[in-house]
């Protein structure tokens, strides 16, 4: 009883905090729109891009990864076991793509112009081929998640029609993402000597790539998590724990690949003496990649929904820090150039976060976003105690959806 | 003019700052004493100590890096030499500010309509040629045929070897410049970017760009197969289990 008041209680601080976030947003963009990027963001002519392309999009458009992993998986691969997690890990990518798309429209000078790569190319163009990458993928995110609108509205004839090409969609989706995660890495490739040589390499894309695998698996982990706290909806272990194994692999293969191309490249021995950036990279792979990567091998920590949630959560806090250290520390570390985000870039930042997370929570309840019956059946006899959540702690649309089964 | 280009002769330089007041001028910029690269500055003189003085100026390079960078060619290489920019295409992305070895272009970080900025070598001129070149009263800053000012410039340092640093930057510095700088020291000491790199910056995205093509269709192939065997696969699997029920029935 005095723990489910507890995370109620919880759930109702960090509804505040949102709220208050998400208000000042429009505040903000006024200021940003009137009065220019200056006013708001500590960026300069040394240091153009700063927390919303390190945070925003690079790390949004990564954790949006799960979205075409999932697909792949049970589409491509046929391994329909996965099916209950598709709908949720699908609206989370879609809405990263459009929270990164809102906030490259606080952060492009000139916004009015964002529609301009359609007709005026320049194929040599990194941002060009992101541009492209991101309206395609966009498209392609907005069908494999109208299926879910259209049920709700019963519109079967519009389903029939979505049906067939499902294939062909999830098949685009896979090679748009694997274009675009990489070429998000790419982006730095032509700035061989204004980065730290412990970021740095010519592999950047191919790092970027497996690490947004990583991440997009561990968000789908994370995000099932959070939706059991807050719908009280029993949580898909057994197939958390199935993708997590996966994660250990790609984790292991990130690790070899990173500490590979730093000897090859001569750059290990740049960590010592410790440094404040070298700490930094430190940490990137010992609390982001090493330790999520040993936890996760154990079957003790992937069975219990709490030590999962865990660990995989290192594994996107540990991606965020890799971008942040690409796009900001090792910038900064190389050009001396100095930078720290202002306080309305913060702020900016996570109330796009808030808007992402309440949108989330909102999808799940007023449309069919989790699966009913015989899932649900599933669980209950594999893990009857995780089944059986305490209905006060279940949202009414959740509650109903629930119950129905 | 065949191909344009401006030789820095930093040994003839005597810091009168003629280059600076023309360049604003040209550029309709109110006066102000120049002090670094920004939105209103497209040159300005460095002070090096012993009466040296370094120009910056935007290096026009021959591959230029915030030309490749720009996802919509609002920078681009001109046939004649200059790298010029469209304010009407550019989306602001900052990606030509972030890609530059040099560090030339600056933003209009205080606007709500912000264009890049950076000297475009008098380009509207024409054959009048840059404003700072017309204005150097010591023949410091000389514009002319690229090809002819490298050979100029090569003479000078080789017949000289006292005075002139044995080496002209902007010959191989990121694939080559239109802006050369010969002077009495290395250009570290001058105070010019130190770019290690002798080939152009936008090979090294072309590296990951020029894969693309390939993903898309080995991708299509790969993905396609395996969504095709595993479909197959599940058939016969679907299949297997209604012949047996058949067999129990």
């Amino acid at each position: 009883m005095f723990r489910e008041r507890l995370s109620s209680v919880r759930l109702g601080f960090w509804s505040v905090v949102g709220g208050l976030l998400i208000i000042t947003l429009p505040a903000l963009a006024y200021i940003r729109y009137t009065r220019g990027l200056g006013a708001v963001t500590h960026l300069s002519d040394g240091f153009p891009w700063g927390l919303w392309i390190g945070f925003d999009l690079l790390c949004g458009v990564g954790l949006a990864a799960g979205g075409f992993a999932v697909t792949a998986t049970v589409h491509i691969l046929h391994l329909k076991d996965f099916k209950p997690i598709v709908r949720p890990t699908v609206l989370t990518a879609f809405l990263g793509y459009l929270l990164v798309i809102t906030a490259l429209l606080m952060d492009l000078g000139r916004p009015w112009n964002i529609w301009h790569p359609i007709i005026m190319w320049n194929p040599h163009s990194v941002m060009f081929e992101v541009g492209w990458c991101v309206m395609l993928y966009t498209t392609v995110l907005s069908l494999e998640f109208a299926p879910i609108v259209l049920e709700r509205f019963q519109l079967d004839w519009m389903l029939k029609l979505l049906k067939p090409i499902t294939p062909i969609l999830v098949i685009l989706g896979v090679i748009l993402s694997t274009l675009h995660q990489s070429s998000l890495g790419s982006l730095f490739l032509i700035v061989p000597e204004k980065m730290d040589p412990l970021w740095y390499t010519p592999i950047l894309p191919v790092l970027f790539f497996v690490s947004a695998l990583a991440a997009g698996i561990a968000m789908t982990v994370v995000e099932s998590w959070f939706s059991r706290r807050a719908f009280g909806r029993p949580i898909e272990t057994h197939l958390l724990a199935r993708l997590s194994r996966v994660s250990v692999l790609i984790l292991a293969l990130y690790l070899v690949l990173r500490l590979r191309d730093l000897a090859a490249r001569g750059a290990l021995s740049t960590i010592f003496p410790l440094t404040r950036v070298s700490m930094m990279f430190l940490a990137e792979i010992g609390f982001g990649v090493i330790v999520p990567m040993v936890l996760l091998a154990f079957a003790r920590f992937r069975e219990s929904p709490r030590r999962l949630a865990a660990a995989q959560g290192l594994v996107v806090l540990g991606f965020i820090f890799h971008r942040l250290n690409v796009s900001i520390t090792a910038v900064q570390a190389a050009t001396g150039h100095a930078y720290l985000p202002s306080v309305p870039e913060f702020l900016v930042s996570a109330g796009l976060v808030a808007v992402g997370m309440t949108i989330f929570v909102l999808a799940c309840r007023y449309l069919p976003v989790f699966p009913e019956g015989a899932v649900v059946e599933e669980e209950r006899s594999r893990h009857p105690a995780a089944a059986a959540v305490p209905a006060a702690l279940r949202s009414e649309g959740a509650e109903t959806a629930f119950d129905r089964t | 003019m065949a191909h344009r280009g401006i030789l820095v002769d930093v040994t003839k330089c005597i810091g009168c700052g003629s280059c600076v007041e023309a360049c604003q001028k040209a550029n309709n910029q109110p006066a102000h004493e120049a002090r670094g690269l920004d939105d209103q500055t497209y040159t300005y003189l460095m002070d090096r100590g012993n009466d040296v003085y370094v120009r910056r100026l935007c290096m026009h390079c021959e591959d230029p890096s915030c030309a490749s960078a720009c996802p919509v060619s609002a920078m681009h290489k001109t046939p004649e030499g200059p790298v010029v920019y469209d304010a009407s295409k550019c989306l602001g992305c900052r990606y030509c500010l972030l890609a530059c070895p040099f560090g030339v272009p600056t933003y209009e970080w205080h606007s709500a309509t912000p264009r890049v900025q950076k000297c475009q070598m008098c380009y509207t001129r024409g054959e009048q040629g840059p404003a700072c070149a017309q204005a150097c009263p010591t023949g410091a800053t000389k514009t002319g045929d690229r090809d002819e000012l490298l050979a100029e410039a090569r003479r000078r340092v080789v017949s000289d070897p006292k005075t002139y640093f044995q080496h002209i930057y902007g010959v191989n510095a990121a694939g080559g410049t239109d802006v050369l700088f010969i002077g009495p020291k290395d250009p570290q000491a001058l105070g010019l970017p130190k770019v290690n790199r002798n080939l152009p910056m936008p090979d090294l995205t072309w590296q990951a760009l020029k894969h693309v093509p390939d993903v898309v269709m080995y991708g299509g192939v790969l993905l396609g197969g395996l969504f095709w065997l595993t479909k197959r696969k599940d058939d016969v699997a679907r299949a297997e289990q209604t012949e047996r029920g058949k067999h129990h029935v």
